[in-house]
């Protein structure tokens, strides 16, 4: 009897988290591989697959379009992904100094986050549009206009082959609210007699923002960081519609090159070598964060420095 | 000494107040230039006017006609409610199985389950559309569908799992004696008390399958079977310098992602939350 029931609950185990395994099977695992083998061959999908050895590998490091969306999308990740989190902080740290209305201002932090796809993407274009956005006639009363002009002119955005990624990186910080939400949270579970016995021994702002806000938001910033890296490794529709990656490939995103390489130059082998080297690229951030992040992660109740 | 701790912290509170309440002047303007241009004439629009002399509504009936609106909206609901749905059943009841059930290598499969999460869809990309052109589903909806009812999404199998983990056992335990089966307590039990995970699933996947590009740009070809996302883009390679016409269908298409948020918002802190935080 309870043999049977130990067996009968096995077999419910297995078929409740059937639909999982076969999508396992059939959409990542099968594929994985597939794409690795794929990315030993050369194939337009019309005639058949043919064995190319390291070739694709071989072309890609003389490709120049590989390097060129590599340094589009690692100075886009350096700037945006810093900034992002910082401003999340910022914000959610002020919203957190009991300021009244605080639902209302958090919604409407978060709403652009929320927002994306390409409704959102043309709605930016036509931001950054020279002659009829609203950014650079707001930009002239700021008296900011002149600055940037004076770095390099003329400040026309999408149509610059310098400022195309800055305004990519803009459009960015308009979905702060992302970060910020999940910072909100965990700045609201901090038990308040922390601050309260630091009070008491007459710490200063900064002393508890350094010694008790930082280390107890850490291991949400960790989470922030890694996920802010794979978005930012994975950007495409906002490239795809608002400059399709010019002027110049000046916003030539990774995942730009690969969709136009597999996609509408058929190059399925070759686009499947950039996708493996995408994915060892991410792998590779993620550990290293992984790693450093013992010295700067804080667990409650973990000891430190494990 | 008090006296001064308390003015002092008041400062600092209306200081806050006004950089947030700036803040939210900055968040809002990109918005409210988009209402404001959907309604302006095209010589308005064209020469930056603050505000519409008087309301085109008009350029809503033409933006709309000219990109083919209500088919693509067709097309765009049915492959939004079909994909939720789908990750809504197939996700919960492997989350319940992931939660609930004991069998062997349970756990393996779960870690197995979390890394995937960090596995970029890129890299499945290619040999997914060399399966479905196998099956010969290129330029029809089911490859925008059916992977959402074969688990679909390792994110929405992890935070209901987190959900049902809250909810006592001792229940299931009651159930059991009362003869009930494993998939009964599912959806006896474990279903009507997750209401708000589920709504919570059910709105991150509205999101993403009414604005998901990509997908939609890989398997869809004929002009009739074109998804909001792929009929605006469309739309504004043709009329790109008619900001009045490109803002009006952009604001339609938004339209419903912004009136869900604002009325289910607490759905999707929870699960930004459930993930980001306790996860």
């Amino acid at each position: 009897m309870k043999l049977g029931a130990r067996r009968g609950e096995t077999l419910s185990g297995y078929l409740t988290i059937s639909p999982w395994l076969l999508g396992f099977l059939a959409f990542i695992i099968g594929p994985i591989l597939a794409s690795l083998l794929l990315s030993f061959m050369k194939w337009d999908i019309i005639t058949p697959p043919a064995f190319m050895g390291m070739g694709n590998y071989k072309k890609l490091i003389e490709d120049p379009l590989l390097y060129q969306s590599l340094k589009v999308t690692f100075i886009y990740t350096i700037i945006a992904v810093p900034l992002n989190l910082g401003f999340g902080l910022l914000v959610a740290i002020l919203m957190n100094q009991g300021v009244k209305g605080i639902n209302i201002f958090r919604t409407i932090f978060y709403m652009p986050a929320i927002l994306s796809g390409v409704a959102v993407a043309i709605l930016w274009q036509k931001i950054f549009n020279p002659h009829f956005g609203v950014l650079n006639p707001i930009l002239k009363g700021l008296r900011i206009l002149p600055v940037l002009e004076l770095i390099r002119s003329p400040v026309t955005w999408l149509y610059s082959e310098f400022w195309a990624l800055p305004a990519f990186i803009v459009m960015n910080l308009w979905a702060v609210g992302g970060a910020m939400i999940i910072y909100l949270a965990a700045l609201q579970g901090i038990p308040t007699h922390l601050y309260e016995s630091a009070d008491i021994d007459g710490a200063s702002v900064w002393t508890k923002f350094r010694h008790i806000t930082l280390p107890m938001l850490s291991p949400v910033i960790l989470f922030n960081l890694i996920m802010g890296i794979i978005g930012s490794f994975q950007v495409f529709t906002t490239s795809y519609v608002m400059t399709g990656g010019g002027p110049n490939n000046a916003t030539l995103f990774y995942v730009l090159n690969l969709y136009r390489q597999a996609f509408q130059y058929h190059r399925m082998g070759y686009g499947c070598a950039l996708a493996w080297v995408l994915f060892i690229i991410i792998i590779g951030f993620s550990l290293i964060i992984l790693k450093t992040s013992s010295g700067w992660v804080y667990y409650a109740g973990a000891r430190r420095g494990r | 000494m008090r006296r001064s701790k308390k003015t002092s912290k008041k400062i600092w509170t209306m200081a806050a107040t006004v950089i947030i309440l700036a803040g939210v002047f900055v968040i809002l303007i990109p918005l409210f230039w988009m209402l404001t241009t959907s309604l302006k004439t095209y010589a308005e629009a064209e020469n930056m006017a603050w505000l519409p002399r008087a309301p085109q509504w008009a350029n809503y009936f033409t933006a709309l006609k000219a990109m083919n609106f209500w088919r693509a909206l067709g097309n765009t609901i049915l492959i939004t409610f079909l994909a939720m749905t789908g990750h809504v059943f197939s996700c919960a009841l492997v989350a319940y199985g992931f939660s609930r059930l004991r069998f062997p290598f349970r756990d393996p499969l779960f870690v197995i389950l979390l890394a995937t999460m960090m596995i970029p869809g890129q890299v499945t990309m290619i040999p997914i559309f060399i399966e479905f052109k196998a099956l010969g589903w290129v330029d029809t909806f089911y490859p925008l569908i059916v992977p959402a009812f074969l688990g679909g999404s390792a994110f929405f199998i992890f935070l209901l799992r987190q959900f049902f983990m809250t909810i006592p056992t001792e229940l299931d335990d009651a159930a059991r004696i009362d003869g009930c089966s494993h998939f009964g307590i599912f959806f006896k039990i474990i279903v009507p008390l997750s209401k708000p995970a589920l709504l919570t699933v059910a709105l991150f996947s509205f999101m993403y399958n009414w604005n998901d590009f990509m997908g939609p740009l890989i398997y869809l070809n004929s002009p009739e079977k074109k998804t909001l996302a792929l009929a605006l883009q469309d739309f504004n390679s043709l009329y790109a310098v008619q900001p009045h016409l490109m803002m009006a269908a952009s604001l339609v298409i938004m339209l419903p992602c912004l009136a869900i948020f604002f009325f289910a918002q607490r759905y999707f802190i929870k699960g930004m939350v459930i993930t980001g935080v306790k996860g």
